[in-house]
């Protein structure tokens, strides 16, 4: 007679004579675990391990409060790697220390159902300590079960976080020593500094009164979850006889004896928030929040009917963090696209956007555009004497360049462009706004090159200005520009190497 | 005592592991190892056949979850409301009634 | 119609469109515009943005959600993309479809925030522990930052693998006209995910195999996927090859910059030719080889001091005389550059 049959005749037998089962293996264990390569009636844990029965403890309060369909159980890297093998949830199964950052995710994904991280103390006090903090911090709406037993079990007795002072382990041979390796990480009181945990406590698998205890936070912890409360934490204080060199019932005793007195039994929180502020997120369709134009928004607009005199034309704006030289650029990009141009623009980034030189690649073209990295611009829009002297080496041989100043620089050597002067920023702070001295520039520089039209420089300012004040002080800068070069542009033109003042 | 024990254990010989919690743990002090070894080699326990009391502490200590199973004797007629005796443990909702 | 976008905004858009519920990062220059573009149109639209606590929670956060079968993504920077690496090899061990994006800044160390190509290694060859491949696209315009990034989750849940969106610091701060079509995204079934469900309750995610032979087979299984995929997947762009006498080779920004070279070199007379990767695993190798079959040389250029260029001489067997030419540190070679060395190798085979 199998082993099986013998054990089903017994359990009859026991029914027949008036008997009826009270305790017997949750349904949320598979029957056989046939993940497991041998021994699929037996877990892989060791005797006397706690592993097993806080897994019993887990199981049976799922079971009783019916959440078995919606479970989703995380595993980590420890000896509880392999809880997939029992539990007949879902798994998912994690790399070492990060099971809350991918319960959070699953959570995220699937806010109604209920997420279990299951983590040892190297997993989650060690390796882990930003994921475990953090999710706590975060208020997850997960459970996190925290089987501490003082020791990496699967590696073989290396020290964990959760060592006690002076514990042997093969890699604190000589006992933990404070001056080396530190103190027992608490982990519920860490965690209790924090504002967002719902319910934390520390509970032992010490003697049978404790494991009661174990049982109902276990299942408290579950429930929490389940009613939305929040992020629920519970300690287990757990044996692990084969690595603490004790027979499984010695190895309950010290938890009593040594580990309790280091890691207190308590409950460090258990409250419900007073609400919180969370200020709105406005929703809005993917078209409308993504900028999408659908077809039935109307007819596109029509391109406006300029001949465009260049193939590709390639201005730099250069200047001052803050004097708008990104903007500028941008502009003249958006302006090209409205257009029908291929366009681009690169800009310089990085800490130079928050002080210090700044500069841009604006290009205009009729073809596709191959670098949008440019080495001689047919216009350099410098904003300053910085850039003025590092840029105008390399503009295009008969290229333009215009300064925002009244004057060159005295020692200023000419290169081999038309250097315009235009008090831009004198201009702008007579409209009434430093900030519309870049559109002072793109008057000029629109009336200079013609390169694109005025009027797609008023369109572009009226949608991508908001402010109302702003636009006013905008339309009048782009005219200021544009009527400088008009009628001011000789008193600061500069002779060419022609021969001629343009 | 005459009559049956008020409960019954039935431990699965090829799952237990031999680790002597539930004997540890047995308040009526009725499980003990098998002096012969199963086929793992380790002692597994063993119900004596007398005074289990069916509280069910040994299934809780027992870290394998199949290899205990507790039973009760049915009561006689529709179970009423009872007083908890001292120490017994009332499970919300539970099917299961673990004393202790 | 055409919207300006920058390539770092164009990845999120796309990546909307193409369904993906949650993104979950780090901000790292030069990509944090993606992941401020993410906190900012993800939750509009019903969807998840969360800022982890560091690169490696951001990882294991999208193991999590693709381990429930969401479309998700995240997005750093070399320093942020090397410690995502051991959570790549997770989804890559547990076939986890996933999208991350690398735009590349210089290094090694804290190197610098300007452009390079120097994580092709880190990307294309696995970067991480164990035998795995990730898809690897390298978009060269923001419109392709979009549409690689759509090809990108497709691929990803076809193959169920992570795909890296590869680009540099230009691509991802540069902004050119985007033009997007919206249509709801199909998504494929996922029968193997973990819901909650009943029906999904038998299933599990993980990359543990703790028997050898177990542990081959499911090595056996990902090559059969990555030997498909070389097959079915590789792309590739050309540009004035037909009667290439020269050709150069780049990817991402690197090819804008030879386009340009090649038109250069054409004006003066010289044939020269482009051959753009744009899936760098699987490598468009059959197709270079066509591409390179009556050149008498080829130019390697990279912003790096040579990794793509190992691919290159692998796919051309020694058939054709391979050079590389180089730049670093953050710096972009011009066109004129290009054209210099183009000339001075060109001239050495005469």
């Amino acid at each position: 007679m199998s082993t099986d049959t013998k054990l089903d005749a017994q359990a009859s037998e026991i029914l027949a004579a008036g008997y009826e089962v009270t305790h017997s293996k949750s349904p949320l264990f598979y029957d056989h675990y046939e993940r497991k390569a041998d021994l699929q009636q037996q877990t892989h844990y060791c005797p006397g391990c706690g592993h097993g029965i806080a897994h019993k403890l887990i199981a049976e309060a799922l079971e009783e409060l019916g959440l078995q369909d919606k479970t989703i159980f995380v595993s980590p890297v420890g000896c509880s790697v392999f809880a997939y093998y029992y539990f007949d949830t879902g798994n998912v199964q994690m790399a070492h220390g990060r099971a809350p950052a991918g319960a959070t995710a699953i959570k995220r994904a699937c806010p109604g159902k209920i997420v279990i991280s299951y983590q040892g103390d190297g997993d989650l006090a060690a390796i882990g300590t930003a994921e475990i903090i953090h999710a706590a911090n975060r208020g997850e709406n997960i459970t996190v079960f925290f089987v501490n037993n003082a020791i990496y079990g699967m590696t073989g007795g290396q020290m964990a976080p959760t060592t006690l002072v002076g514990q042997r382990s093969t890699t604190s041979p000589f006992g933990r020593r404070p001056i080396n390796e530190g103190f027992p990480m608490h982990v519920c009181e860490l965690i209790a500094s924090l504002e967002a945990p719902a319910y934390i406590e520390r509970v032992a698998l010490s003697d049978n009164k404790n494991i009661m205890k174990a049982r109902k936070a276990i299942r408290k912890a579950l429930e929490l979850q389940r009613d939305g409360v929040g992020f629920s934490f519970v300690e287990i204080l757990s044996p692990c006889p084969t690595i603490w060199g004790k027979d499984p019932v010695e190895a309950r005793k010290w938890i009593a004896e040594k580990m309790i007195p280091q890691f207190p039994l308590n409950v460090f929180r258990d409250h419900k928030h007073d609400p919180v502020v969370n200020n709105p997120v406005p929703h809005h369709t993917i078209p409308e929040t993504l900028e999408i134009q659908t077809t039935d928004q109307g007819p596109r607009p029509e391109l406006p009917k300029h001949q465009h005199h260049f193939q590709q034309f390639e201005i730099k704006v250069a200047g001052f963090g803050g004097q708008g030289v990104l903007l500028l650029g941008q502009l003249l990009t958006e302006m090209g696209m409205r257009e029908g141009l291929e366009v681009s623009w690169l800009p310089s980034y990085g800490p130079e956007m928050r002080s210090g030189s700044a500069h841009c690649h604006v290009c205009l073209s009729k073809n596709r555009i191959g670098t949008p990295l440019i080495s001689h611009p047919d216009v350099l829009v410098a904003m300053n004497e910085i850039s003025l002297r590092k840029f105008a080496p390399q503009v295009a041989s008969g290229g333009l360049i215009l300064y925002n100043a009244s004057r060159l620089p005295e020692d200023f050597e000419l290169p081999q462009a038309r250097v315009i002067c235009i008090p831009a920023s004198e201009i702008a702070d007579k409209l009434g706004s430093t900030k519309s001295t870049n559109i002072v520039m793109m008057g000029a520089l629109l009336e200079e090159t013609e390169c694109l039209l005025t009027a797609t420089a008023e369109g572009v300012l009226e949608t991508k200005v908001k402010k109302v004040e702003l636009k006013e002080i905008n339309r009048k800068a782009l005219a200021a520009g544009h009527d400088f070069i008009d009628h001011y542009v000789r008193v600061g033109a500069v002779t060419q190497p022609d021969g001629f003042a343009y | 005592m005459a009559g049956p024990a008020r409960g019954n254990i039935l431990i699965d010989t090829e799952e237990c592991k031999g680790c002597g919690l539930c004997v540890e743990s047995c308040p009526p002090e009725c499980l003990e190892l098998l002096p012969e070894l199963n086929a793992y080699g380790v002692h597994p326990a063993h119900y004596t056949g007398e005074g289990c009391s069916g509280c069910g502490i040994c299934f809780y200590c027992c870290p394998e979850p199949g290899a205990i199973t507790v039973y009760r004797l049915t009561p006689p007629q529709k179970p009423v409301a009872h007083e908890p005796a001292p120490g017994e443990v009332q499970v919300p909702g539970g099917s299961h009634a673990a004393a202790l | 119609m055409r919207q300006l976008c920058k390539g770092n905004v164009a990845i999120v858009k796309g990546a909307i469109l193409a369904g993906c519920k949650a993104y979950y990062g780090y901000p790292i220059t030069p990509a944090s515009e993606i992941a401020e573009a993410a906190a900012l149109y993800f939750p509009q639209v019903g969807g998840t943005f969360l800022q982890a606590e560091s690169e490696i929670a951001a990882i294991n956060m999208v193991y999590g959600a693709a381990a429930t079968g969401q479309r998700v993504m995240s997005a750093s920077s070399g320093p942020g993309l090397s410690l995502m690496q051991e959570g790549i090899s997770y989804c890559a061990g547990s076939e986890l479809p996933c999208v991350i994006v690398d735009i590349v800044r210089g290094g090694p160390g804290l190197g610098n925030i300007a452009p390079e190509q120097s994580d092709y290694f880190a990307m294309v060859k696995g970067g991480g522990h164990g035998c795995y491949r990730n898809f690897v696209l390298a978009p060269a315009s923001v419109q392709e930052m979009a549409d690689l990034t759509v090809l990108a989750f497709e691929l990803a849940d076809t193959y169920r693998n992570p795909a890296i969106i590869l680009a540099d610091g230009f691509i991802g701060q540069m902004m050119e006209p985007l033009e997007l079509d919206y249509r709801e995204a199909k998504l494929p079934e996922k029968p193997w995910a973990v819901q909650g469900t009943h029906e999904t309750r038998k299933n599990v995610i993980s990359s543990i195999f703790l028997e050898p032979d177990d542990l081959e087979a499911h090595i056996r299984k990902l090559e059969a996927k990555y030997i498909r995929a070389s097959r079915l997947e590789a792309r590739h762009e050309t540009f004035e090859t037909n009667d290439a006498e020269v050709l150069l080779v780049g990817y991402g920004i690197t090819s804008r910059v030879l386009r340009s070279a090649v038109e250069m070199a054409r004006r003066e007379g010289l044939k020269a030719g482009l051959f753009r990767p744009i899936t760098l695993w699987p490598f468009p190798k059959e197709a270079l080889r066509k591409a390179a079959s009556k050149v008498s040389k080829v130019l390697v250029v990279e912003l790096s001091n040579g990794q793509m260029v190992e691919d290159v001489r692998l796919s051309l067997e020694g058939k054709v005389p391979v050079e590389f030419y180089g730049r670093t540190g953050g710096n972009v070679p011009s066109v004129e550059e290009i054209h210099s060395q183009l000339m001075q190798r060109v001239m050495s085979l005469v």
